[in-house]
């Protein structure tokens, strides 16, 4: 059985939900007292899926404007993002096609883009209908669910779309334990 | 060195009162080691006698980057690359923010333009005068200015723009304050107009701050025990966060580009940075001292954390700092070679840390910027807490943003290396103590003190114990220290020794070449018991200095 290290990141507007679906997804836990992130948090979790198994390199980037500019040692060299946004906030939504558009210019080639409408559960102050974002996932050719972190609906669906889109490593990987963030630049060396 | 800073004190004329010391050597001074970890400059003389600082010149710490000089060093220019990055992404931000502020801007302009130049009696009077205007256009709303417990507050914090923007405010909401803004932003204009910089106002109890770093203005409205130079450094300290978060490189472009901006708009999220520091300042002596508490550990525990750190930080190029702290006081400090750490800087550390629980879920990786030691550009924090049972928390700073894989690796072996060593229960043990009583001093009239060793620049206090127990008695205690504090920097007249009868306790204070030492006493205590006690006490300090104080210097 192989193990495929992926890289990803969640991005999206501050207080969407990002971490809350990090922690749902990695620990299986929901904080509703949340506190914002600062800078970008990072987490790893393995995730089995067929006979292969993934290890998911995940970083949780803070939503806030000012660390925007940061976001490019993010996405850089990942493997998948996930963009998420909050179905009850329609500026959100808006703040994701930037994402969708920042990171189809400067992504990474054959990125897999999923876009998560998190904090489903709260229908009742829905801004943002499901056909809405549906059709705008299927024409920018991303995955889409929508995501509750709080009662833990979809969350772990998401990764296992994703999981299902990233190419496979038919080759094992010979070092499997570089540090290196960035694979591309060679002249960083670690330890 | 580090001894640059009792200069105020021989300076001044009033050794008449210090013939009761002569026991104690003029240099004494417990806690000092012969390299500090932290640079020690006295910020009060620096408020006193510098107006001209008060306009700080960007450009120059800009070129002398220390930032820049390390990459040099490491053969890199992450910086450049990045500087590119933020530039960009300025050019992007919305158009809201404009229209908002050019209502601000007209308001503030209207006031300007007010015929009144006359010096600050009248332009006190312009304060009442606009807020009666403005109780007829906003009246229905409320959290503003005309609501009676905003007026209540002891102390208020606004930072506004240049243009007179709200920016943001302790109390309340920025939008409701617009146009009390735009009166502090016509108080500092009119006086620039005269070719003057605006220091304070002083009205009955409440004194009127005012700090001009352009393009940002600070104002600290207080009726407490704080003295005005006290509050200009707590102001100080308040605008070196607003630039640990964006660096005075962003700061500046932001405004150059546009002169309304509006910057609640880079700092969100970092409002709670803010509360908490202002909040702290008002209970914490570190901001008034200018100094660092340290966890009081044995000498060889400490010793054990610090070589730990240095071992594995030793083998990663580019750590310049790394900080372990618990709980709002400092374990240890591994620094570079040639590089210190300002108490300030290591303040806003701090105060990130406490500000947020968010670095509890998971390691972080954060942009920094430490404004003492290069206000231009960002440090890389890796941050992490050593354990879920263990509140100490591990910050190592570099210049390299691609680091974080080595450093994670690095704490790793770090954090093994102090479980090994059974350090994270001594520090356990040590927050769980809550310090160390006044009663193991074993001087009986002694009721709680504060002595700070100047060169070191670090503190010790024992925990606050009856009668000091209730909310409101700690905070009068603090604000005797405030006090006394105030009245031996005072310029005028700088004190050696200040013996202060108060209400329910005598204070003491005594200022020595190498140290700072303030007391309170039983109500009844004569002078004579408590200058003995003072010095007692003092030799207490020297006896346990290993333990209270952080007396190596471990570099990397």
């Amino acid at each position: 059985m192989s193990k495929q290290e992926v890289k990803l990141c969640l991005l999206g507007d501050s207080g969407v939900g990002k971490s809350s679906i990090v922690q749902r997804f990695v620990n299986n836990t929901f904080n509703p007292l949340a506190e914002s992130t600062i800078g970008a948090s990072f987490m790893t979790k393995n995730f089995h899926e067929d006979s292969h198994t993934y290890k998911f390199n995940i970083w949780d980037t803070a939503g806030q404007e000012r660390y925007r500019a940061l976001a490019p040692m993010y996405y850089r060299g990942a493997g998948a993002a996930i963009i998420v946004y909050d179905v009850t906030s329609a500026q959100s939504f808006e703040s994701l096609k930037g994402w969708v558009r920042e990171l189809q210019h400067h992504g990474p080639p054959g990125i897999v883009l999923a876009i998560a409408g998190n904090k489903c559960d709260l229908e009742d102050y829905r801004e943002v209908s499901y056909q809405t974002a549906k059709n705008y996932a299927d024409e920018i050719g991303a995955l889409f669910v929508e995501t509750s972190a709080l009662t833990a609906v979809n969350v772990n669906e998401i990764f296992q779309e994703i999981s299902k889109k990233i190419p496979k490593e038919t080759v094992p990987h010979l070092v499997e334990h570089s540090l290196q963030l960035h694979p591309g630049q060679k002249k960083k060396k670690c330890c | 060195m580090a001894t640059a800073s009792c200069k105020s004190l021989e300076d001044s004329e009033t050794a008449r009162e210090s013939e009761e010391e002569t026991e104690i050597p003029k240099d004494f001074e417990p806690g000092a080691s012969s390299e500090s970890i932290l640079i020690s400059i006295d910020l009060y003389e620096e408020v006193e006698n510098s107006p001209g600082s008060v306009y700080e010149d960007v450009s120059y710490r800009r070129r002398k980057s220390t930032i820049c000089e390390l990459e040099r060093s490491a053969g890199k220019r992450v910086l450049a690359e990045e500087q590119v990055e933020t530039s960009k992404s300025f050019d992007d931000k919305s158009q809201d923010g404009q229209l908002k502020a050019e209502i601000g801007h007209d308001e503030s302009i209207r006031i300007k333009n007010s015929p009144n130049v006359e010096p600050i009696r009248i332009e006190m009077e312009s304060i009442q005068m606009s807020s009666d205007e403005e109780k007829h256009e906003i009246i229905e709303t409320a959290e503003d200015i005309h609501n009676p417990e905003w007026k209540q507050h002891s102390k208020h914090i606004f930072i506004l723009s240049e243009a007179g923007k709200p920016i943001y405010s302790r109390f309340g909401s920025e939008d409701k304050l617009v146009t009390l803004m735009g009166v502090m932003q016509a108080l500092v204009s009119i006086v620039q107009d005269n070719g003057d910089v605006i220091r304070s106002i002083h009205a009955g109890d409440h004194k009127f701050v005012f700090l001009v770093r352009l393009p940002l203005i600070l104002v600290a409205v207080a009726n407490t025990n704080a003295s005005a130079p006290q509050l200009v450094v707590q102001l100080n300290c308040v605008y070196n966060l607003i630039l640990s978060v964006l660096t005075s490189t962003q700061l500046c472009s932001i405004f150059e580009q546009r002169r309304n901006y509006d910057l609640r708009r880079l700092l969100g999220g970092a409002e709670k940075f803010l509360d908490n520091l202002v909040d702290t300042m008002d209970s914490d002596p570190s901001f008034l001292l200018v100094a660092v508490r340290c966890l009081p550990l044995t000498s060889a525990i400490r010793d054990t954390i610090s070589q730990s750190i240095v071992q594995y930080c030793s083998k990663v190029k580019n750590v310049v700092f790394a900080i372990l702290v618990a709980k709002n006081q400092l374990v240890t400090i591994v620094r570079m070679k040639k590089y210190s750490l300002h108490p300030s800087d290591l303040h806003l550390v701090m105060n990130l840390v406490n500000s947020s629980d968010s670095f509890k879920a998971a390691e972080s990786w954060t942009p920094i910027c430490l404004p003492k030691f290069d206000s231009s550009g960002f440090l890389h924090a890796h941050v992490s807490y050593l354990d879920d049972n263990c509140p100490a928390c591990l910050l190592l700073l570099t210049v390299d943003k691609n680091l974080f894989f080595t450093l994670q690796e690095c704490r790793r072996k770090i954090v093994e290396r102090l479980h090994r060593y059974n350090c994270l229960e001594a520090i356990n043990a040590s927050l769980e103590s809550e310090g160390y009583s006044v009663s193991e001093v074993g001087l009986p009239d002694l009721r709680h003190f504060i002595y700070k060793s100047k060169s070191a620049a670090q503190f010790t206090e024992p925990r606050l114990e009856a009668p000091y127990v209730s909310n409101e008695d700690q905070s009068n205690l603090f604000g005797l220290y405030q006090y006394l504090h105030h009245r031996m920097y005072n310029s005028a007249r700088p004190l050696k020794i200040l013996f202060y009868v108060g209400q329910k306790e005598i204070m003491l204070s005594w200022h020595m070449a190498g140290f700072e030492l303030y007391a309170a006493f039983e109500p009844m205590v004569t002078k004579f018991t408590a200058v003995n006690t003072m010095n007692k006490l003092v030799r207490w300090i020297k006896k346990e200095e290993d333990r209270l104080f952080i007396m190596n210097a471990p570099t990397i």
